[in-house]
């Protein structure tokens, strides 16, 4: 594993395995009795939240508990943060408090980076969503629960459908889902596709109903109404019509076919209640197998020297260094 | 998966047990284990990964067939529980499988291949822990090669196998190796090669 | 007054000559010079260019003078080579007003730098709505000619179609920041395949290409004079060409950086390379080369935009636009364009100071290398190779895009009117 989560490109083929494998092992952990481990007993997980996700930051602050770590949290609501402190200045306090990894979420693209590489902070920096950038670990456990529903994920065929150009979860997927071999499907209006998408490793589609027959899972993303003043669509009931999930639509997918949705949802906008509530959904699955994968991330990022194996004496070196 | 490396990549090999001897010495422990417990009741045998779970396997389907009754085998990852986690890199963790019956009140059997430092034994009497408190824990291994760091001891033992430090004791299993076999390495210049049979569980000797 | 004799200079890149700096003007120009009492300037293999002149400097003074004051940055500029520098009408006050001007431009003649001629904005406080005072800024001591609302795009037609007029009365020029604002809104990088990726919103070309366009159009309209500013794509370099094969008065700059670089380092997220117009790929750096090297493109201008470290240590999307430029210009344009065999020497010569001149208005800068002219002279040594050390800087500010690149070339010596602003590579 390299040092930090940043992106889903980050991650090659085995290193996305090794995570969702590892995901496998700790989800079963919350079937035990004691649903704790001592794999991080003396590390300090900080999760720098400058923007509000209750949601992301409880699953990180679980994942953390339950491997033992020290879990501070360090949100913008009542804290300096939201005095204007610098990310720079936040960064420097958290070096001082000897944090060892470093959960950033932030409205700013490529805030994670700039924590990860400005030589403000030693810790490992994982990025828990990033302005319209990335989520690469909503889109582990969204690998994550479709392996489990639909087994190895070569040659599965993914759609993911709705405010693609504004959507982190809907990049990271892509990547991800790239990588373990799928074949991704983004599906929306011409106005919510980024330019330069045909780049990507995706094919695109403007039509959804031709391509829920063809689908293993589909993902349904959240569009915000405020997209509609800026004339990416005209209206939300045309959206709807065109690009919502319904129970008819859900009727076009395969038998085995799942529906799923990174939250929050905006029901009778994307998707249907009556879907979202249905036996396909695996939307509430997606909440738990969240808390699994982030303690695999944690662990695989924390648990170790983070050195390579070479000789005993350069391990024991950096075993201490990160513990000072 | 076949050991690649040549006898001449890592120092001279030599067969200690073969696959008649590791038979033999499976039998043997599966009856010591239902002599012990006075039977089969209770029973839960734990392998420790990679090669004590086929371990674990085989003294399971040795017990049913002397005493005709299924014993519940599953497997004990300690990689989180390891004295020595954050000197090594990160590990992926193997698959820890708890059978239905659970542990608590149970007889628990560990089973691992190598018996070494005990470190690995340490790590998972904590890990057991977590999982319930069973009436009692003893400990089959195939192999104790000697040279303990800790105040442990194996109840059932294949072989004992007194060696020097510098010497490798390596287990092969038909399941993951292609063949049984237990053989002794003189730690040549090519060093370890992990991944090509079990080079001892225990992970001191490659901290040390 | 002092005399300097600069031995065995090449001039524009030709044969090694001596000039011979008496009184403010060239004295003497030819080889094997003697001056009883003169200053000996040693200048074996170095190219001697007349004073640079930039039309495009942001100098923050008044208002952010811990970016960077009128004194810093004509020491940045003496640094550079230049010998006049246009300061950007975008500070705090905006240089709206006749008095305005007249700071900016006075500050400039106190330190003795570099001349500052000072651009007056076009709309009051650069908001775009009505005209400054334009005429009253023509007429103060400062003799504004070049005006523009830089950092913002004179989006309104109808008061871009008046100010063109207006500047018709005292020959001036409008220099325009073209970018569509509505299509640029919350814009962050070029926006391309990489904007995508990184999830940074996009601006695209076609925001400014709409711009020079239209601007273009207008200027042959009312007949007026046009100057674009920072033209940092294949498509504008495209309509410019087109517009002055038609006749039209049009003008325009490109900065060295985007001459150099790409947008693919946004990818580091590192807000040293967000700038405005943002670098955009390698196809519009090259289309930008040859429209400098074929005269489409006029000039080279810094647009340098100092910033302290708070607004550039920080997260992109809440960084300032800008790079810093002066002391880099020369060595950037000839990586780019001389040790590229696009431009020779008198080529940069006019790109970066006949040019400009012109545009401006300036006299006495801009003037080739000749007997009477002037003593606005930068002796440069192309030979030597270097990385960029931010520290090493007259600047208040350090954001400059090229820390630890390896660029050519190196200023020398820099003489205003004779008098030497940089000698031995110092300012004076």
């Amino acid at each position: 594993m390299k040092r930090h989560l940043l992106s889903a490109a980050d991650l090659d083929r085995d290193e996305a395995l090794l995570i969702l494998d590892t995901a496998g092992e700790m989800r079963s952990l919350a079937d035990r009795p004691i649903k704790k481990s001592p794999a991080l007993r003396g590390r300090t997980v900080v999760n720098l939240f400058f923007e509000d996700s209750t949601r992301t930051r409880i699953s990180f602050e679980a994942a953390g508990k339950r491997l033992s770590a020290d879990v501070i949290n360090f949100s913008a609501k009542g804290s300096s943060l939201s005095k204007g402190e610098s990310l720079k200045d936040t960064a420097l306090t958290l070096e001082a408090m000897g944090a060892d990894a470093v959960v950033i979420r932030h409205s700013a693209s490529g805030a994670p980076h700039r924590l990860a590489n400005s030589g403000w902070v030693r810790s490992s920096v994982v990025n828990a969503g990033d302005g319209t950038h990335e989520h690469p670990t909503q889109a582990l456990l969204d690998a994550f629960t479709m392996r489990r529903h639909l087994g190895d994920l070569d040659g599965r065929r993914i759609a993911i459908v709705g405010d693609v150009l504004h959507s982190r979860v809907a990049r990271s997927n892509a990547l991800l889902l790239a990588t373990l071999g799928a074949e991704v499907t983004l599906v929306a209006p011409p106005t919510l596709l980024p330019v330069g998408v045909e780049t990507w490793p995706v094919t695109t589609s403007y039509d959804l109903d031709a391509t829920l027959p063809k689908s293993d899972a589909v993902m349904m993303l959240r569009v915000q109404r405020e997209r509609m003043n800026a004339a990416f669509f005209p209206s939300a009931r045309e959206y709807s019509r065109r690009y919502g999930l319904d129970a008819r639509r859900m009727g076009l997918l395969d038998a085995h076919a799942i529906v799923m949705h990174p939250g929050p949802m905006i029901r009778g906008m994307e998707i249907s209640a009556d879907v979202a509530d249905s036996e396909r959904s695996v939307i509430v699955e997606q909440v738990t197998n969240g808390v699994a994968v982030r303690m695999a991330v944690l662990y695989l990022l924390l648990s170790g020297s983070g050195e390579a194996p070479e000789t005993s004496e350069n391990n024991t070196t950096a075993g201490t260094e990160a513990l000072a | 998966m076949v050991p690649t490396h040549t006898a001449a990549d890592r120092g001279a090999e030599r067969v200690v047990l073969d696959a008649e001897d590791i038979g033999r010495a499976l039998t043997r422990i599966s009856h010591e284990i239902l002599e012990r417990n006075k039977g089969a009741d209770g029973l839960v045998l734990l392998g420790i990964p990679t090669r004590g779970v086929p371990l674990a396997r085989r003294v399971g389907s040795r017990i049913q067939s002397v005493e005709g009754v299924s014993v519940p085998v599953g497997s004990l990852d300690v990689t989180m529980y390891r004295d020595d986690l954050r000197l090594r890199p990160a590990r992926g963790l193997e698959h820890t499988e708890i059978p239905d019956s659970g542990v608590d009140d149970k007889t628990v059997v560990l089973i691992d291949d190598v018996l070494y430092s005990g470190r690995t034994i340490r790590s998972a009497l904590d890990a057991l822990s977590d999982l319930g408190r069973p009436r009692n824990v003893c400990l089959a291994v195939l192999v104790d090669r000697g040279h303990r760091e800790l105040p442990i001891r194996a109840d059932f033992v294949g072989k004992n196998l007194p060696t020097a430090h510098a010497q490798k004791v390596q287990v092969l299993l038909e399941e993951y190796d292609g063949r049984d076999a237990v053989l002794i390495v003189d730690s040549g210049p090519g060093e370890s090669a992990p991944g090509s049979g079990s080079m001892e569980e225990d992970v001191t000797e490659v901290t040390r | 007054m002092s005399e300097h004799l600069i031995r065995g200079a090449s001039v524009l890149g030709g044969e090694p000559a001596d000039l011979l700096l008496r009184d403010g003007v060239i004295a003497e120009l030819g080889p094997g010079l003697s001056a009883a009492g003169a200053e000996i300037v040693d200048a074996d293999g170095l190219v001697a260019l007349p004073g640079l002149v930039d039309l495009h400097t942001h100098l923050r003074e008044p208002g952010r003078e811990d970016a960077e004051t009128v004194l810093t940055g004509t020491q940045a500029a003496a640094r550079g080579g230049f010998t006049t520098v246009h300061a950007m009408a975008n500070t705090e006050p905006v240089a709206d007003t006749a008095g305005g001007v007249e700071q900016v431009w006075r500050l400039g003649r106190e330190g003795g730098y570099c001349d500052v001629a000072a651009v007056g904005a076009v709309t009051v406080g650069l908001a775009g709505e009505r005209l400054a005072e334009l005429g009253a800024m023509a007429e103060s001591a400062a003799r504004v000619r070049v005006f523009s609302d830089d950092g913002k795009c004179v989006s309104d037609a109808v008061l871009m179609r008046r100010a063109l007029e207006y500047v018709k009365a005292f020959d001036g020029v409008v220099a325009q920041h073209a970018q569509e604002p509505r299509l640029t809104e919350g814009a962050q990088m070029n926006e391309g395949e990489l904007s995508g990726v990184l999830g940074l919103a996009g601006w695209p070309a076609v925001a400014e290409e709409a711009i020079v366009a239209r601007d273009c159009l207008l200027a042959a309209h009312v007949g007026s004079r046009l100057h674009v500013c920072h033209v940092s794509t294949k498509g504008s370099v495209d309509i410019v060409r087109w517009a002055k094969s038609r006749g039209c008065q049009v003008s325009a700059e490109v900065t060295p950086h985007h001459l150099l670089l790409t947008d693919e380092l946004a990818s580091t997220y590192d807000p040293v390379y967000k700038v405005n117009p943002p670098l955009r790929t390698r196809e519009d750096v090259e289309a930008l080369r040859a429209g400098l090297a074929d005269g489409t493109i006029d000039c080279v201008a810094t647009d340098h935009a100092p910033h302290p470290s708070e607004d550039k240590d920080c997260e992109w999307a809440n960084a300032a636009f800008g790079m810093m430029g002066l002391e880099t210009a020369l060595s950037v344009v000839q990586e780019a364009m001389v040790d590229t065999g696009l431009l020779d020497w008198p080529g940069v010569a006019d790109r970066m100071s006949g040019a400009p001149a012109r545009i401006g208005r300036i006299t006495g800068q801009g003037r080739s290398l000749e007997v009477g002219a002037p003593a606005n002279v930068v002796l440069y040594d192309p030979s030597v190779r270097r990385p960029v050390d931010p520290a090493d800087s007259a600047s208040l500010s350090r954001n400059t895009p090229y820390a630890e690149r390896e660029l050519p070339g190196h200023v020398v010596a820099t003489f205003l009117r004779g008098k030497p602003t940089v000698l031995d590579g110092k300012l004076q």
